[in-house]
C-alpha cells in the first residue's frame, strides 16, 4: 500500500540554521532517507519551502482566484513528505517514526486512495 | 418425529444465541484470515447466521453449528468476491475460499475453525484506533455483543455505536491495520495496548452505579472473560497474569461495594465477610505466579495493592507501608500524578493526614480538574478537623463527579460534618478512602 506521510511542525520549533543542534538534525534526515532507499519503500520525498512562499489557487465560475499564502493558518506547517510503499499501517509507522521532525512536530500518515 | 415449528424456531434462535456468544472470536478470525477484509468479514459472518436461524428453523440443528457457520460465511465471501469490482485484487483470496469450500465437501466433516483470536485482538486493539473504538470492537468482534448491547454499555444511541463501527471496520480496511501478530520490536508497546482495552472494558463495568443499565455491570465479566483469554493465548506473560488478578480481586469486592439504595460504599466502610473468596484466592494465586517471573509491570503493582486490601481483615490492619511503597514503585516506572495522590491517601492511613495533605501540593496543579483530587484532599482536611476549608473542597468534588451515587456519597461526607464542633468529634472516626 502506498501512504503519503504529511511532516508538520510549528516555525521554529525545530533546531535551527546555524545552531549546533541543526547538522545533526539533517543528518538525521539523511539516515532516515539511506534507511528507506536501502529497505525500498521510498517512493518520494521532499522537503518544502515556508509558508511565507505558498500560494492558494481557487477557480469560482471558472475564475482563477489566487491568494498569497497557504489554505489553513494552522500553528503546525506543512513542512514536507515522504511517500512510502509499505505492506502496511505498522510498516508505515515504523517508518514515519524515523522522521526526526516527528520529534517535535507531527507526522500524519494518509493512505493513498486506490482507484478500482 | 419432528418438533412443533415454534419449538424448532425457539431452539435454533437459541443456538444462534450461544454460538454467537462464544464462537464470534473463532469464526471472525478465522474469515478474517481468508478474506483480509474486515467489513467483508463481518458481514458474511452475520448474513450466515441470518442463514442459520432460517436453516435450522427448517431442518434442525446442524453437527457442527459453528462449522455450518463457517462454511455458509464463506460461500457467502465467494458469491461477494464474484460480484466485486475489484475482483482482480482479491483473485488470491478468492482462490482460498474456494480450495478451502471444496476441502470442506469432500470431507463430508465440519470444516476445523483455527484459533486467530490472537490477531484479532491485536488488529482490534490497535493504537492507530480512538480509545473508545478499540473497546467497543473488541466487545464487538472477539465477545460476540450486538452493537445494541454495547451501545447500552456506553450510554449510546445505537445508530452513533453503529457509525463508530463502520468507521472503525472502513479504517481497519482502508488504512492498511494489519490483521498479524506485532514484529518483537512492537509486542510489548501491542501487548499493553490490548491489555489497557481489557482493562478500560473493566473499569466501564466497575465505575457504573448499582441501579444502572446491568450490562454495564455485565462488562466486568466480559472482561474478565477476555483477560482469561489473553492469559490462554499469551500463556505466561507476567502483565497478562497481573491483569486478570487485579480484575479479580477488584471484582471480589462487588457485592460489598453498593448499599440497599444503591449509594456507594468506601473500602473502609464495606462488610469483608461479602468479598468474594474464590475471586481473592484466585487473583491472589495468579499474582504470585506473575511475580514469580521477575518481569515487573504496572498491572502486577497494581494487584498487589488490591491484593493487601483483599488480605487485610480490616481497614485499619491494612499494610498501609507496603502500599505506599508499591505506588513508589509504580510511580517510578511510569510517572503519573495520579499514583501520587493515591500514595498520599496511604500516607494518611500510614503516618496520618497532615503528611497526607503536604503531599498533595506536589500534584495540585496537574489535578485541579481531577475528582478524587478534591475528594481526598476534603478527607484529609475534615480529619484534622479543618471542617470549613474541607466543605470547599468537597463542594469542588462535588462539582467535579460524574455519576449521582459519588455525587450521593460526597454529599453525605459533607453534612455528616456539620458545624466545626461536630466536625471535630468526627475526625477521630473512620476516614474514607478513595480506593473504591
Amino acid at each position: 500500500m502506498k501512504y503519503l506521510a504529511l511532516i508538520y511542525a510549528a516555525p521554529g520549533a525545530g533546531p535551527d540554521y546555524g545552531t549546533p543542534e541543526f547538522g545533526p538534525y539533517m543528518d538525521g534526515y539523511r539516515k532516515a532517507t539511506e534507511t528507506y532507499q536501502r529497505d525500498g519503500v521510498m517512493l518520494a520525498g521532499e522537503a518544502l519551502q515556508d509558508t511565507s512562499t505558498a500560494t492558494t489557487v481557487r477557480v469560482r465560475n471558472g475564475k482563477t482566484e489566487t491568494m498569497d499564502g497557504p489554505f489553513a493558518e494552522t500553528k503546525e506547517q506543512l513542512g514536507g513528505f515522504y511517500m512510502f510503499d509499505c505492506a502496511n499501517l505498522d510498516e508505515a509507522i515504523k517508518y514515519a517514526a524515523m522522521i526526526p521532525s516527528a520529534e517535535h512536530g507531527s507526522v500524519e500518515i494518509r493512505p493513498v486512495m486506490e482507484i478500482e | 418425529m419432528a418438533a412443533d415449528p415454534p419449538e424448532m424456531e425457539q431452539g435454533a434462535r437459541e443456538a444462534i444465541e450461544v454460538l454467537a456468544r462464544a464462537d464470534t472470536g473463532r469464526l471472525l478470525g478465522t474469515l478474517l484470515r481468508d478474506t483480509r477484509d474486515f467489513q467483508l468479514a463481518e458481514d458474511c459472518l452475520q448474513e450466515a447466521m441470518e442463514s442459520a436461524l432460517v436453516h435450522w428453523t427448517r431442518n434442525g440443528l446442524p453437527a457442527s453449528p459453528a462449522g455450518w457457520v463457517l462454511q455458509t460465511a464463506r460461500r457467502k465471501a465467494i458469491d461477494r468476491f464474484r460480484r466485486a469490482r475489484n475482483f482482480d485484487r482479491k483473485r488470491e483470496e478468492y482462490g482460498l475460499l474456494i480450495e478451502l469450500d471444496q476441502q470442506a465437501m469432500d470431507s463430508h466433516e465440519a470444516p476445523a475453525i483455527p484459533d486467530e483470536r490472537l490477531r484479532l485482538i491485536f488488529t482490534c486493539c490497535h493504537p492507530a484506533l480512538d480509545a473508545k473504538t478499540r473497546i467497543a470492537l473488541t466487545l464487538r468482534t472477539l465477545c460476540g455483543l450486538t452493537t445494541r448491547e454495547i451501545a447500552r454499555a456506553f450510554l449510546d444511541t445505537p445508530e452513533t455505536m453503529a457509525q463508530r463501527l463502520v468507521r472503525a471496520r472502513h479504517k481497519i480496511t482502508k488504512a492498511g491495520i494489519p490483521f498479524e501478530i506485532p514484529e518483537p520490536e512492537q509486542w510489548a508497546e501491542r501487548l499493553n495496548s490490548v491489555l489497557s482495552v481489557i482493562y478500560l472494558t473493566f473499569n466501564e463495568g466497575y465505575s457504573a452505579t448499582a441501579g444502572t443499565s446491568s450490562l454495564r455491570h455485565d462488562l466486568c465479566l466480559e472482561a474478565i472473560r477476555m483477560g482469561r483469554l489473553m492469559l490462554e493465548l499469551v500463556p505466561g506473560d507476567a502483565e497478562c497474569e497481573g491483569l486478570l488478578a487485579l480484575m479479580l480481586l477488584n471484582h471480589s469486592r462487588e457485592q460489598a461495594r453498593f448499599g440497599l439504595q444503591g449509594e456507594m460504599i468506601a473500602l473502609d466502610q464495606q462488610d469483608r465477610s461479602r468479598w468474594h473468596q474464590g475471586d481473592i484466592e484466585q487473583g491472589c494465586r495468579l499474582l504470585d505466579h506473575a511475580l514469580g517471573r521477575g518481569q515487573p509491570g504496572l498491572f502486577q503493582l497494581q494487584a498487589a495493592i488490591s491484593a493487601l486490601h483483599a488480605q487485610a481483615p480490616s481497614h485499619d490492619a491494612t499494610d498501609w507501608r507496603q502500599i505506599v511503597l508499591l505506588y513508589d514503585a509504580m510511580h517510578a516506572i511510569a510517572q503519573n500524578p495520579v499514583y501520587l495522590l493515591n500514595r498520599a491517601v496511604a500516607l494518611s492511613y500510614m503516618t496520618g493526614a497532615e503528611a497526607a495533605l503536604a503531599a498533595l501540593d506536589t500534584v495540585e496543579t496537574a489535578l485541579a480538574d481531577y475528582q478524587p483530587f478534591h475528594a481526598a484532599r476534603a478527607d484529609f482536611l475534615r480529619r484534622l478537623g479543618q471542617i470549613d476549608a474541607a466543605r470547599v473542597s468537597y463542594r469542588r468534588a462535588i462539582e467535579l463527579s460524574g455519576n449521582e451515587s459519588e455525587r450521593y456519597f460526597l454529599q453525605a461526607r459533607m453534612e455528616i460534618m456539620g458545624d466545626d464542633t461536630q466536625g471535630r468529634r468526627l475526625a477521630s472516626s473512620a476516614p474514607q478512602s478513595c480506593d473504591r
